[in-house]
Protein backbone atom coordinates (compact mmCIF):
# COMPACT_ATOMS: atom_id res chain seq x y z
CA UNK A 1 0.00 0.00 0.00
CA UNK A 2 2.81 2.39 1.01
CA UNK A 3 4.54 1.50 -2.13
CA UNK A 4 2.10 2.59 -4.21
CA UNK A 5 1.51 5.77 -2.84
CA UNK A 6 5.22 5.97 -3.07
CA UNK A 7 4.60 4.83 -7.24
CA UNK A 8 2.08 6.99 -7.73
CA UNK A 9 3.40 10.79 -5.82
CA UNK A 10 6.98 9.72 -8.34
CA UNK A 11 4.83 9.41 -10.73
CA UNK A 12 2.99 12.73 -10.46
CA UNK A 13 6.03 14.78 -9.98
CA UNK A 14 7.36 13.45 -13.25
CA UNK A 15 4.10 13.95 -15.05
CA UNK A 16 3.98 17.50 -13.51
CA UNK A 17 6.86 18.67 -15.75
CA UNK A 18 5.56 16.98 -18.79
CA UNK A 19 1.82 17.73 -20.24
CA UNK A 20 -0.43 15.54 -20.88
CA UNK A 21 -1.69 15.46 -24.63
CA UNK A 22 -4.63 13.86 -23.86
CA UNK A 23 -6.47 14.45 -20.73
CA UNK A 24 -9.97 12.33 -19.52
CA UNK A 25 -11.57 13.59 -16.87
CA UNK A 26 -14.10 12.02 -14.95
CA UNK A 27 -15.94 10.89 -18.27
CA UNK A 28 -19.37 8.91 -18.11
CA UNK A 29 -20.62 7.48 -21.61
CA UNK A 30 -23.70 6.34 -22.80
CA UNK A 31 -25.55 5.50 -25.86
CA UNK A 32 -29.47 3.90 -26.78
CA UNK A 33 -30.20 1.38 -27.78
CA UNK A 34 -34.44 0.92 -29.50
CA UNK A 35 -34.98 -0.44 -25.87
CA UNK A 36 -31.97 0.30 -23.43
CA UNK A 37 -30.07 3.32 -22.33
CA UNK A 38 -26.81 1.68 -21.83
CA UNK A 39 -24.02 3.27 -19.58
CA UNK A 40 -20.89 1.99 -21.31
CA UNK A 41 -18.38 3.99 -19.31
CA UNK A 42 -18.73 5.88 -15.74
CA UNK A 43 -16.41 8.93 -14.34
CA UNK A 44 -13.43 7.30 -16.10
CA UNK A 45 -10.42 9.24 -15.83
CA UNK A 46 -6.83 8.97 -16.91
CA UNK A 47 -3.87 10.96 -18.52
CA UNK A 48 -1.91 10.34 -21.83
CA UNK A 49 1.48 11.44 -22.03
CA UNK A 50 3.84 12.09 -24.91
CA UNK A 51 5.52 8.52 -26.43
CA UNK A 52 2.84 6.99 -23.99
CA UNK A 53 1.45 3.39 -25.46
CA UNK A 54 -1.10 3.66 -23.16
CA UNK A 55 -3.31 0.47 -23.23
CA UNK A 56 -7.19 0.37 -22.79
CA UNK A 57 -7.51 -3.23 -21.03
CA UNK A 58 -11.02 -5.21 -20.10
CA UNK A 59 -13.18 -7.70 -20.65
CA UNK A 60 -15.94 -6.92 -23.07
CA UNK A 61 -18.64 -4.79 -21.79
CA UNK A 62 -16.05 -2.74 -20.38
CA UNK A 63 -16.72 0.30 -22.67
CA UNK A 64 -12.77 0.53 -23.87
CA UNK A 65 -14.10 0.62 -27.68
CA UNK A 66 -16.63 3.02 -26.79
CA UNK A 67 -13.84 5.29 -24.22
CA UNK A 68 -11.90 5.31 -27.58
CA UNK A 69 -14.76 6.55 -30.10
CA UNK A 70 -15.12 9.54 -27.72
CA UNK A 71 -11.65 10.12 -27.87
CA UNK A 72 -11.87 10.13 -31.36
CA UNK A 73 -15.24 12.18 -31.61
CA UNK A 74 -17.50 10.24 -32.36
CA UNK A 75 -19.42 10.41 -29.13
CA UNK A 76 -19.78 12.91 -26.54
CA UNK A 77 -19.29 12.33 -22.72
CA UNK A 78 -22.85 13.38 -21.08
CA UNK A 79 -20.61 13.94 -17.81
CA UNK A 80 -17.22 15.04 -17.68
CA UNK A 81 -14.35 16.33 -20.52
CA UNK A 82 -11.88 15.26 -23.08
CA UNK A 83 -9.39 17.34 -23.80
CA UNK A 84 -6.54 17.15 -26.23
CA UNK A 85 -3.71 19.25 -25.78
CA UNK A 86 -6.22 21.42 -23.71
CA UNK A 87 -9.12 21.71 -26.13
CA UNK A 88 -11.52 19.60 -25.80
CA UNK A 89 -12.91 17.13 -28.00
CA UNK A 90 -16.11 17.77 -30.04
CA UNK A 91 -15.76 15.85 -33.25
CA UNK A 92 -13.64 13.85 -35.23
CA UNK A 93 -10.46 15.56 -36.75
CA UNK A 94 -7.24 14.59 -38.58
CA UNK A 95 -5.23 14.84 -35.20
CA UNK A 96 -6.66 11.95 -33.39
CA UNK A 97 -6.15 9.40 -36.27
CA UNK A 98 -8.11 5.82 -35.50
CA UNK A 99 -7.16 2.27 -36.72
CA UNK A 100 -9.71 -0.18 -36.53
CA UNK A 101 -10.19 -3.74 -36.02
CA UNK A 102 -11.99 -4.29 -39.30
CA UNK A 103 -10.25 -4.79 -42.65
CA UNK A 104 -12.83 -2.96 -44.38
CA UNK A 105 -11.45 0.45 -42.72
CA UNK A 106 -9.23 0.75 -46.48
CA UNK A 107 -11.31 2.48 -49.01
CA UNK A 108 -11.53 -0.56 -51.85
CA UNK A 109 -11.61 2.08 -54.86
CA UNK A 110 -7.87 3.21 -54.00
CA UNK A 111 -4.91 1.58 -54.26
CA UNK A 112 -2.42 1.28 -51.31
CA UNK A 113 -0.61 4.42 -52.05
CA UNK A 114 -4.19 6.16 -52.74
CA UNK A 115 -5.73 4.95 -49.38
CA UNK A 116 -2.95 7.39 -47.76
CA UNK A 117 -3.00 10.22 -49.73
CA UNK A 118 -6.02 10.42 -49.45
CA UNK A 119 -6.03 10.69 -46.00
CA UNK A 120 -3.03 13.04 -45.98
CA UNK A 121 -4.54 15.57 -48.76
CA UNK A 122 -7.78 15.80 -47.42
CA UNK A 123 -6.63 15.41 -43.58
CA UNK A 124 -5.13 18.79 -44.27
CA UNK A 125 -1.40 17.22 -44.07
CA UNK A 126 -0.17 18.06 -47.48
CA UNK A 127 -1.16 20.42 -50.13
CA UNK A 128 0.43 19.22 -53.07
CA UNK A 129 0.40 15.52 -54.69
CA UNK A 130 3.56 15.36 -54.56
CA UNK A 131 4.14 15.71 -51.00
CA UNK A 132 1.62 13.46 -50.58
CA UNK A 133 3.13 10.89 -52.73
CA UNK A 134 6.43 10.93 -51.39
CA UNK A 135 5.42 10.71 -47.55
CA UNK A 136 3.30 8.02 -48.37
CA UNK A 137 5.64 6.20 -49.86
CA UNK A 138 8.10 6.83 -46.88
CA UNK A 139 5.64 5.10 -44.58
CA UNK A 140 4.83 2.33 -47.03
CA UNK A 141 8.54 1.67 -47.08
CA UNK A 142 8.34 1.79 -43.33
CA UNK A 143 5.42 -0.98 -43.18
CA UNK A 144 7.43 -3.25 -45.58
CA UNK A 145 5.25 -3.11 -48.24
CA UNK A 146 6.97 -1.17 -51.15
CA UNK A 147 5.91 -3.26 -54.51
CA UNK A 148 2.51 -3.11 -53.14
CA UNK A 149 1.76 0.22 -53.66
CA UNK A 150 -0.39 0.13 -56.71
CA UNK A 151 -2.26 -2.92 -55.49
CA UNK A 152 -5.90 -2.34 -54.73
CA UNK A 153 -6.95 -3.39 -51.08
CA UNK A 154 -8.71 -6.85 -52.14
CA UNK A 155 -5.69 -8.35 -53.18
CA UNK A 156 -3.94 -8.02 -49.94
CA UNK A 157 -4.05 -9.80 -46.96
CA UNK A 158 -5.51 -9.60 -43.48
CA UNK A 159 -2.09 -8.53 -42.38
CA UNK A 160 -1.21 -6.60 -44.88
CA UNK A 161 -4.37 -4.23 -44.97
CA UNK A 162 -3.34 -3.21 -41.06
CA UNK A 163 -0.15 -2.73 -42.28
CA UNK A 164 -1.39 0.29 -44.75
CA UNK A 165 -4.19 1.31 -42.26
CA UNK A 166 -1.48 1.65 -39.42
CA UNK A 167 1.05 3.60 -42.36
CA UNK A 168 -2.14 5.21 -43.58
CA UNK A 169 -2.99 6.45 -39.79
CA UNK A 170 1.03 7.30 -38.92
CA UNK A 171 2.00 9.29 -41.98
CA UNK A 172 -1.13 11.70 -40.54
CA UNK A 173 1.58 12.36 -37.66
CA UNK A 174 -1.34 12.78 -35.28
CA UNK A 175 -1.37 14.04 -32.23
CA UNK A 176 -2.28 10.74 -30.72
CA UNK A 177 -2.83 7.51 -32.63
CA UNK A 178 -5.88 5.69 -31.64
CA UNK A 179 -6.11 1.84 -32.61
CA UNK A 180 -9.12 -0.25 -31.93
CA UNK A 181 -8.06 -4.21 -31.53
CA UNK A 182 -5.90 -3.75 -34.45
CA UNK A 183 -4.89 -7.14 -34.47
CA UNK A 184 -7.74 -8.65 -32.94
CA UNK A 185 -8.79 -10.30 -36.20
CA UNK A 186 -5.43 -11.62 -37.27
CA UNK A 187 -4.21 -15.27 -37.46
CA UNK A 188 -1.94 -16.11 -34.21
CA UNK A 189 1.68 -15.93 -36.38
CA UNK A 190 0.78 -12.67 -37.94
CA UNK A 191 -0.63 -11.04 -34.76
CA UNK A 192 2.59 -11.45 -33.35
CA UNK A 193 4.34 -10.26 -36.05
CA UNK A 194 2.34 -7.02 -36.01
CA UNK A 195 2.74 -6.32 -32.79
CA UNK A 196 6.78 -7.10 -33.11
CA UNK A 197 6.51 -4.04 -35.80
CA UNK A 198 4.67 -1.64 -34.37
CA UNK A 199 7.25 -1.65 -30.83
CA UNK A 200 9.94 -1.09 -34.12
CA UNK A 201 8.09 1.70 -35.63
CA UNK A 202 7.42 3.14 -32.44
CA UNK A 203 11.15 2.91 -31.55
CA UNK A 204 11.54 4.88 -34.42
CA UNK A 205 9.60 8.11 -33.74
CA UNK A 206 8.07 7.42 -30.40
CA UNK A 207 4.89 8.31 -31.45
CA UNK A 208 2.10 8.78 -28.85
CA UNK A 209 -0.68 5.81 -29.10
CA UNK A 210 -3.69 4.76 -27.59
CA UNK A 211 -4.13 1.13 -27.89
CA UNK A 212 -7.68 -0.88 -27.11
CA UNK A 213 -7.75 -4.64 -26.40
CA UNK A 214 -8.82 -7.60 -24.77
CA UNK A 215 -5.82 -9.52 -24.19
CA UNK A 216 -3.74 -9.24 -20.79
CA UNK A 217 -0.48 -10.53 -23.15
CA UNK A 218 -0.72 -8.39 -25.82
CA UNK A 219 -1.36 -5.07 -23.42
CA UNK A 220 1.79 -6.37 -21.72
CA UNK A 221 3.42 -6.80 -24.88
CA UNK A 222 2.63 -3.47 -26.50
CA UNK A 223 1.53 -1.18 -23.77
CA UNK A 224 3.90 1.06 -21.69
CA UNK A 225 0.98 2.14 -18.77
CA UNK A 226 -2.46 -0.01 -18.89
CA UNK A 227 -5.54 1.18 -17.78
CA UNK A 228 -7.17 -1.90 -16.42
CA UNK A 229 -10.92 -1.46 -16.70
CA UNK A 230 -14.03 -3.56 -15.13
CA UNK A 231 -17.35 -4.02 -16.55
CA UNK A 232 -20.66 -3.25 -16.41
CA UNK A 233 -20.78 0.20 -16.82
CA UNK A 234 -16.53 0.37 -17.11
CA UNK A 235 -14.77 1.74 -14.20
CA UNK A 236 -11.26 2.05 -13.80
CA UNK A 237 -9.64 -0.35 -12.01
CA UNK A 238 -5.90 0.17 -11.94
CA UNK A 239 -3.22 1.75 -13.81
CA UNK A 240 -0.33 -0.36 -14.52
CA UNK A 241 3.35 0.09 -16.00
CA UNK A 242 4.37 -2.18 -18.51
CA UNK A 243 7.08 -0.57 -20.49
CA UNK A 244 9.81 -2.70 -19.47
CA UNK A 245 7.84 -5.53 -21.15
CA UNK A 246 7.80 -7.02 -24.46
CA UNK A 247 8.22 -10.33 -26.36
CA UNK A 248 11.40 -11.48 -24.91
CA UNK A 249 9.83 -11.07 -21.67
CA UNK A 250 6.97 -14.10 -22.31
CA UNK A 251 7.39 -16.43 -19.89
CA UNK A 252 9.33 -14.65 -17.72
CA UNK A 253 7.97 -14.81 -13.76
CA UNK A 254 7.66 -10.66 -13.96
CA UNK A 255 5.98 -11.11 -16.96
CA UNK A 256 3.24 -13.87 -15.83
CA UNK A 257 3.38 -12.18 -12.40
CA UNK A 258 1.73 -9.29 -13.80
CA UNK A 259 -0.42 -11.20 -16.44
CA UNK A 260 -1.86 -13.39 -12.95
CA UNK A 261 -2.47 -10.00 -11.47
CA UNK A 262 -4.35 -8.51 -14.09
CA UNK A 263 -6.05 -11.97 -14.84
CA UNK A 264 -7.18 -11.57 -10.93
CA UNK A 265 -8.10 -8.05 -10.98
CA UNK A 266 -10.62 -8.53 -13.92
CA UNK A 267 -12.40 -11.88 -13.09
CA UNK A 268 -12.22 -11.34 -8.86
CA UNK A 269 -15.64 -9.59 -9.71
CA UNK A 270 -17.20 -12.83 -11.39
CA UNK A 271 -15.74 -15.01 -8.19
CA UNK A 272 -17.72 -12.03 -5.82
CA UNK A 273 -20.68 -12.45 -7.86
CA UNK A 274 -20.93 -15.92 -7.92
CA UNK A 275 -20.38 -16.27 -4.63
CA UNK A 276 -22.73 -13.37 -3.87
CA UNK A 277 -25.34 -15.14 -5.54
CA UNK A 278 -24.41 -18.85 -4.11
CA UNK A 279 -25.20 -16.96 -0.69
CA UNK A 280 -27.88 -15.19 -1.81
CA UNK A 281 -29.62 -18.87 -3.15
CA UNK A 282 -28.58 -20.22 0.54
CA UNK A 283 -30.13 -17.85 2.23
CA UNK A 284 -33.39 -17.99 0.32
CA UNK A 285 -33.72 -21.81 0.96
CA UNK B 1 -12.66 -53.84 -28.22
CA UNK B 2 -10.52 -55.00 -26.33
CA UNK B 3 -7.55 -52.44 -27.21
CA UNK B 4 -7.69 -48.79 -28.36
CA UNK B 5 -6.09 -47.30 -31.51
CA UNK B 6 -2.83 -46.38 -29.89
CA UNK B 7 0.08 -43.78 -31.25
CA UNK B 8 2.37 -44.37 -33.91
CA UNK B 9 5.83 -42.88 -32.61
CA UNK B 10 7.76 -41.63 -35.28
CA UNK B 11 11.24 -40.48 -35.80
CA UNK B 12 11.11 -36.44 -36.40
CA UNK B 13 13.21 -35.16 -39.31
CA UNK B 14 14.17 -31.69 -40.04
CA UNK B 15 13.99 -30.59 -44.13
CA UNK B 16 17.82 -28.39 -44.42
CA UNK B 17 18.04 -27.90 -48.22
CA UNK B 18 14.18 -26.40 -48.87
CA UNK B 19 15.84 -23.80 -50.89
CA UNK B 20 16.92 -26.46 -53.60
CA UNK B 21 13.51 -27.17 -54.89
CA UNK B 22 12.82 -27.02 -58.18
CA UNK B 23 9.35 -25.98 -59.37
CA UNK B 24 8.16 -26.35 -62.81
CA UNK B 25 5.53 -24.75 -64.54
CA UNK B 26 2.49 -26.42 -63.44
CA UNK B 27 -0.07 -24.70 -65.35
CA UNK B 28 -1.50 -27.36 -67.85
CA UNK B 29 -1.92 -25.44 -71.44
CA UNK B 30 -5.44 -25.08 -72.92
CA UNK B 31 -5.91 -26.45 -76.33
CA UNK B 32 -7.30 -23.89 -78.85
CA UNK B 33 -10.51 -25.09 -78.66
CA UNK B 34 -11.11 -24.57 -75.06
CA UNK B 35 -9.57 -21.21 -74.83
CA UNK B 36 -11.71 -20.10 -77.96
CA UNK B 37 -14.89 -21.92 -76.01
CA UNK B 38 -14.08 -20.12 -73.04
CA UNK B 39 -14.56 -16.58 -74.63
CA UNK B 40 -17.57 -15.64 -72.86
CA UNK B 41 -18.74 -13.31 -76.08
CA UNK B 42 -18.10 -16.21 -78.42
CA UNK B 43 -20.28 -18.81 -76.78
CA UNK B 44 -23.01 -15.83 -76.76
CA UNK B 45 -22.36 -15.49 -80.29
CA UNK B 46 -22.83 -18.22 -80.79
CA UNK B 47 -26.53 -18.64 -79.09
CA UNK B 48 -27.32 -15.69 -81.17
CA UNK B 49 -26.34 -17.52 -84.55
CA UNK B 50 -28.35 -20.76 -83.50
CA UNK B 51 -31.34 -18.38 -82.45
CA UNK B 52 -30.73 -16.69 -86.55
CA UNK B 53 -30.76 -20.01 -88.31
CA UNK B 54 -33.90 -21.37 -86.76
CA UNK B 55 -35.58 -18.36 -87.80
CA UNK B 56 -34.15 -18.13 -91.46
CA UNK B 57 -35.22 -21.95 -91.58
CA UNK B 58 -38.23 -21.97 -90.26
CA UNK B 59 -40.02 -19.01 -92.51
CA UNK B 60 -38.32 -20.28 -95.63
CA UNK B 61 -38.70 -24.24 -95.60
CA UNK B 62 -42.16 -23.53 -94.53
CA UNK B 63 -42.54 -21.22 -97.37
CA UNK B 64 -44.21 -18.22 -94.13
CA UNK B 65 -45.63 -15.15 -95.91
CA UNK B 66 -43.65 -12.06 -95.66
CA UNK B 67 -46.00 -9.52 -94.96
CA UNK B 68 -46.90 -11.68 -91.71
CA UNK B 69 -43.37 -13.17 -90.31
CA UNK B 70 -40.57 -11.55 -93.40
CA UNK B 71 -37.01 -14.07 -93.04
CA UNK B 72 -33.92 -12.84 -91.45
CA UNK B 73 -32.31 -11.87 -93.93
CA UNK B 74 -34.96 -10.15 -96.04
CA UNK B 75 -35.31 -8.05 -92.29
CA UNK B 76 -31.62 -7.71 -92.27
CA UNK B 77 -31.45 -6.26 -96.02
CA UNK B 78 -34.23 -3.45 -95.49
CA UNK B 79 -32.30 -2.75 -91.94
CA UNK B 80 -29.34 -2.80 -94.08
CA UNK B 81 -30.92 -0.58 -96.81
CA UNK B 82 -32.36 1.97 -94.68
CA UNK B 83 -29.55 2.68 -92.65
CA UNK B 84 -27.28 3.23 -95.50
CA UNK B 85 -29.58 4.62 -98.03
CA UNK B 86 -32.46 6.14 -96.35
CA UNK B 87 -32.95 8.16 -93.15
CA UNK B 88 -32.85 5.70 -90.32
CA UNK B 89 -29.01 7.27 -89.04
CA UNK B 90 -31.17 10.18 -88.49
CA UNK B 91 -33.95 8.69 -86.47
CA UNK B 92 -31.47 6.56 -84.15
CA UNK B 93 -29.97 10.08 -83.53
CA UNK B 94 -33.10 11.59 -82.70
CA UNK B 95 -33.94 8.61 -80.26
CA UNK B 96 -30.38 8.62 -78.85
CA UNK B 97 -29.86 12.36 -78.52
CA UNK B 98 -33.23 13.18 -76.57
CA UNK B 99 -32.61 9.63 -74.39
CA UNK B 100 -29.66 10.92 -73.29
CA UNK B 101 -31.05 14.73 -72.34
CA UNK B 102 -33.77 12.29 -69.99
CA UNK B 103 -31.25 10.46 -68.72
CA UNK B 104 -29.09 12.77 -67.45
CA UNK B 105 -31.17 15.21 -66.22
CA UNK B 106 -33.12 12.53 -64.50
CA UNK B 107 -29.56 11.45 -63.03
CA UNK B 108 -29.27 15.30 -62.19
CA UNK B 109 -32.78 15.55 -59.92
CA UNK B 110 -31.90 11.92 -58.69
CA UNK B 111 -28.51 13.60 -56.80
CA UNK B 112 -29.89 16.37 -56.12
CA UNK B 113 -33.14 14.33 -54.22
CA UNK B 114 -30.82 12.00 -52.74
CA UNK B 115 -28.08 14.91 -51.42
CA UNK B 116 -30.79 16.08 -49.45
CA UNK B 117 -31.89 12.69 -48.38
CA UNK B 118 -28.43 12.51 -46.74
CA UNK B 119 -28.54 15.36 -45.21
CA UNK B 120 -31.80 15.87 -43.56
CA UNK B 121 -34.65 12.91 -42.18
CA UNK B 122 -37.58 14.74 -44.38
CA UNK B 123 -35.52 14.10 -47.43
CA UNK B 124 -34.92 10.62 -46.36
CA UNK B 125 -38.43 10.15 -45.89
CA UNK B 126 -39.47 11.91 -49.17
CA UNK B 127 -37.34 9.75 -51.17
CA UNK B 128 -39.03 7.01 -49.27
CA UNK B 129 -42.67 7.70 -49.92
CA UNK B 130 -41.98 9.35 -53.28
CA UNK B 131 -40.39 6.16 -55.17
CA UNK B 132 -42.87 4.07 -53.51
CA UNK B 133 -45.67 6.09 -55.16
CA UNK B 134 -44.06 6.89 -58.64
CA UNK B 135 -42.00 3.86 -59.04
CA UNK B 136 -44.61 1.80 -59.56
CA UNK B 137 -46.03 3.79 -62.04
CA UNK B 138 -45.44 2.73 -65.84
CA UNK B 139 -44.33 6.29 -67.48
CA UNK B 140 -46.16 5.93 -70.42
CA UNK B 141 -49.18 6.04 -68.15
CA UNK B 142 -47.82 9.70 -67.71
CA UNK B 143 -47.82 10.50 -71.45
CA UNK B 144 -51.26 11.62 -71.78
CA UNK B 145 -50.62 14.07 -68.95
CA UNK B 146 -47.31 15.00 -70.42
CA UNK B 147 -48.83 15.82 -73.65
CA UNK B 148 -51.67 17.85 -72.33
CA UNK B 149 -48.72 20.08 -70.73
CA UNK B 150 -46.08 20.29 -72.74
CA UNK B 151 -47.40 19.55 -76.33
CA UNK B 152 -46.09 17.19 -78.92
CA UNK B 153 -42.36 17.23 -78.90
CA UNK B 154 -38.89 17.07 -77.48
CA UNK B 155 -40.32 18.19 -74.09
CA UNK B 156 -42.82 15.58 -73.33
CA UNK B 157 -40.63 12.88 -74.17
CA UNK B 158 -38.23 14.37 -71.94
CA UNK B 159 -40.39 14.40 -69.82
CA UNK B 160 -41.78 10.95 -69.41
CA UNK B 161 -37.43 9.84 -69.60
CA UNK B 162 -36.94 11.78 -66.21
CA UNK B 163 -39.70 10.19 -64.90
CA UNK B 164 -38.21 6.67 -65.91
CA UNK B 165 -34.82 6.83 -64.57
CA UNK B 166 -35.25 9.59 -61.49
CA UNK B 167 -36.90 7.05 -59.12
CA UNK B 168 -34.77 3.96 -60.17
CA UNK B 169 -31.71 5.95 -59.61
CA UNK B 170 -32.91 7.66 -56.84
CA UNK B 171 -33.65 4.52 -54.44
CA UNK B 172 -30.81 2.45 -55.72
CA UNK B 173 -28.23 5.09 -54.70
CA UNK B 174 -30.17 6.24 -51.55
CA UNK B 175 -30.01 2.56 -50.43
CA UNK B 176 -26.74 2.01 -51.56
CA UNK B 177 -25.76 4.97 -48.99
CA UNK B 178 -27.61 3.18 -46.16
CA UNK B 179 -25.50 0.30 -46.97
CA UNK B 180 -21.94 2.03 -46.40
CA UNK B 181 -20.55 0.65 -44.02
CA UNK B 182 -19.79 2.59 -40.14
CA UNK B 183 -16.19 1.86 -40.59
CA UNK B 184 -16.08 3.88 -43.97
CA UNK B 185 -18.13 6.35 -42.90
CA UNK B 186 -15.91 7.51 -39.56
CA UNK B 187 -12.90 7.17 -42.05
CA UNK B 188 -14.33 9.73 -44.26
CA UNK B 189 -15.08 11.72 -41.27
CA UNK B 190 -11.86 11.39 -39.37
CA UNK B 191 -10.07 12.74 -42.18
CA UNK B 192 -11.76 15.75 -41.59
CA UNK B 193 -14.73 15.24 -44.64
CA UNK B 194 -18.26 16.70 -44.52
CA UNK B 195 -21.11 17.53 -46.09
CA UNK B 196 -20.72 17.54 -50.15
CA UNK B 197 -16.58 16.03 -50.12
CA UNK B 198 -17.84 13.38 -47.98
CA UNK B 199 -20.90 12.32 -49.78
CA UNK B 200 -18.93 13.00 -53.31
CA UNK B 201 -15.13 11.52 -51.78
CA UNK B 202 -16.62 8.66 -49.60
CA UNK B 203 -20.47 8.00 -49.64
CA UNK B 204 -20.61 7.77 -53.77
CA UNK B 205 -17.59 5.40 -54.39
CA UNK B 206 -18.43 3.20 -51.71
CA UNK B 207 -22.23 2.61 -52.49
CA UNK B 208 -20.75 2.41 -56.56
CA UNK B 209 -22.85 -1.32 -56.72
CA UNK B 210 -25.69 -0.16 -56.11
CA UNK B 211 -25.51 3.05 -57.86
CA UNK B 212 -24.56 1.34 -61.00
CA UNK B 213 -27.53 -0.98 -60.42
CA UNK B 214 -29.49 1.54 -60.62
CA UNK B 215 -28.57 3.35 -63.54
CA UNK B 216 -28.35 0.12 -64.95
CA UNK B 217 -32.48 -0.12 -64.35
CA UNK B 218 -32.80 3.34 -65.28
CA UNK B 219 -31.49 2.98 -68.18
CA UNK B 220 -33.56 0.02 -69.39
CA UNK B 221 -36.75 1.85 -68.07
CA UNK B 222 -35.72 5.06 -70.50
CA UNK B 223 -35.06 3.19 -73.64
CA UNK B 224 -38.42 1.00 -73.27
CA UNK B 225 -40.45 4.13 -72.56
CA UNK B 226 -38.55 6.14 -75.22
CA UNK B 227 -39.93 3.90 -78.22
CA UNK B 228 -43.27 3.53 -76.58
CA UNK B 229 -44.24 6.60 -76.60
CA UNK B 230 -42.35 7.61 -79.91
CA UNK B 231 -45.18 4.81 -80.99
CA UNK B 232 -47.55 6.71 -79.64
CA UNK B 233 -46.53 10.35 -81.24
CA UNK B 234 -42.67 10.51 -82.83
CA UNK B 235 -42.92 13.00 -85.21
CA UNK B 236 -43.11 16.49 -84.72
CA UNK B 237 -41.67 19.23 -86.62
CA UNK B 238 -41.01 17.00 -89.71
CA UNK B 239 -38.63 14.61 -87.53
CA UNK B 240 -39.40 10.96 -85.88
CA UNK B 241 -37.20 8.89 -83.53
CA UNK B 242 -36.83 5.31 -84.16
CA UNK B 243 -40.24 4.46 -82.19
CA UNK B 244 -41.99 6.36 -85.31
CA UNK B 245 -39.91 4.54 -87.91
CA UNK B 246 -41.43 1.50 -86.37
CA UNK B 247 -45.18 2.85 -86.34
CA UNK B 248 -44.50 4.27 -89.73
CA UNK B 249 -42.99 0.18 -90.98
CA UNK B 250 -46.54 -1.31 -90.22
CA UNK B 251 -48.46 1.50 -91.07
CA UNK B 252 -47.31 1.03 -94.90
CA UNK B 253 -47.58 -3.35 -94.08
CA UNK B 254 -43.92 -3.24 -94.51
CA UNK B 255 -43.30 -5.98 -91.68
CA UNK B 256 -39.66 -6.36 -92.58
CA UNK B 257 -39.00 -2.50 -91.43
CA UNK B 258 -41.16 -3.64 -88.49
CA UNK B 259 -37.96 -5.89 -87.52
CA UNK B 260 -35.52 -3.88 -89.09
CA UNK B 261 -36.68 -1.53 -86.29
CA UNK B 262 -36.53 -3.96 -83.84
CA UNK B 263 -33.01 -4.81 -84.66
CA UNK B 264 -31.93 -1.59 -84.09
CA UNK B 265 -33.45 -0.95 -80.81
CA UNK B 266 -32.02 -4.83 -79.75
CA UNK B 267 -28.67 -3.58 -81.09
CA UNK B 268 -28.68 -0.41 -79.65
CA UNK B 269 -29.71 -1.70 -76.12
CA UNK B 270 -26.65 -4.67 -76.14
CA UNK B 271 -24.11 -2.09 -77.19
CA UNK B 272 -24.89 -0.13 -74.44
CA UNK B 273 -25.06 -2.97 -71.95
CA UNK B 274 -22.44 -4.84 -72.38
CA UNK B 275 -19.85 -1.66 -73.96
CA UNK B 276 -20.59 0.89 -71.91
CA UNK B 277 -22.11 -0.23 -68.73
CA UNK B 278 -19.32 -3.27 -68.79
CA UNK B 279 -16.36 -1.00 -69.22
CA UNK B 280 -17.65 1.21 -66.70
CA UNK B 281 -18.26 -2.15 -64.23
CA UNK B 282 -14.77 -3.38 -65.70
CA UNK B 283 -12.94 0.20 -64.63
CA UNK B 284 -14.63 0.57 -61.20
CA UNK B 285 -16.22 -2.19 -59.24
CA UNK B 286 -14.48 -5.33 -60.50
CA UNK B 287 -11.06 -3.41 -60.43
CA UNK B 288 -12.00 -2.63 -56.58
CA UNK B 289 -12.69 -6.33 -55.86
CA UNK B 290 -16.81 -4.90 -55.01
CA UNK B 291 -18.12 -7.30 -57.59
CA UNK B 292 -16.30 -10.34 -59.30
Amino acid sequence: MGQDVQAAADNSSAAAAVEPILDVDGVTLQYKTKEHLITATYRVGFKVYPADRFVLLGPSGCGKSTLLKGVAGYMTPVEGAMRLKGREIHEPGPDRVMVFQEFDQLLPWKTVKQNITFALMNGGKCSTQKDADELAMEYIKKVKLDRFEDTYPHMLSGGMKQRVAIARGMAMEPDILLMDEPFAALDALTRLQMQEELLQLWEDTHFTVLFVTHSIEEALIVGSRILVLSPHPGQVKAELNAHHLNHSNVGDKEFSELQSKIHNMLFADRILEDELAAAEGAAQS
Amino acid sequence: MDTLPQLVIRPEFENTDIKDAHTGNIAVELSIVEKIWNINGIRKAVILLGLVITWQIYTVALDVEPLMFPSFLFSLERLLVDLFTGDLIFKIWFSVKVLLIGYSAGMAIAAVLVLWATASRLGSDFIATATAMFNPLPAIAMLPLAMLWFGLGTASLVFVLIHSVLWAVALNTHSGFKNVTETLKMIGENYGLRGVPFVCKVLVPAAFPSILSGMKVGWAFAWRTLIGAELVFGASSGSGGLGWYIFESSQNIETEGVFAGLFMVILIGIVVENVVFRNVELRTVNRWGMQR
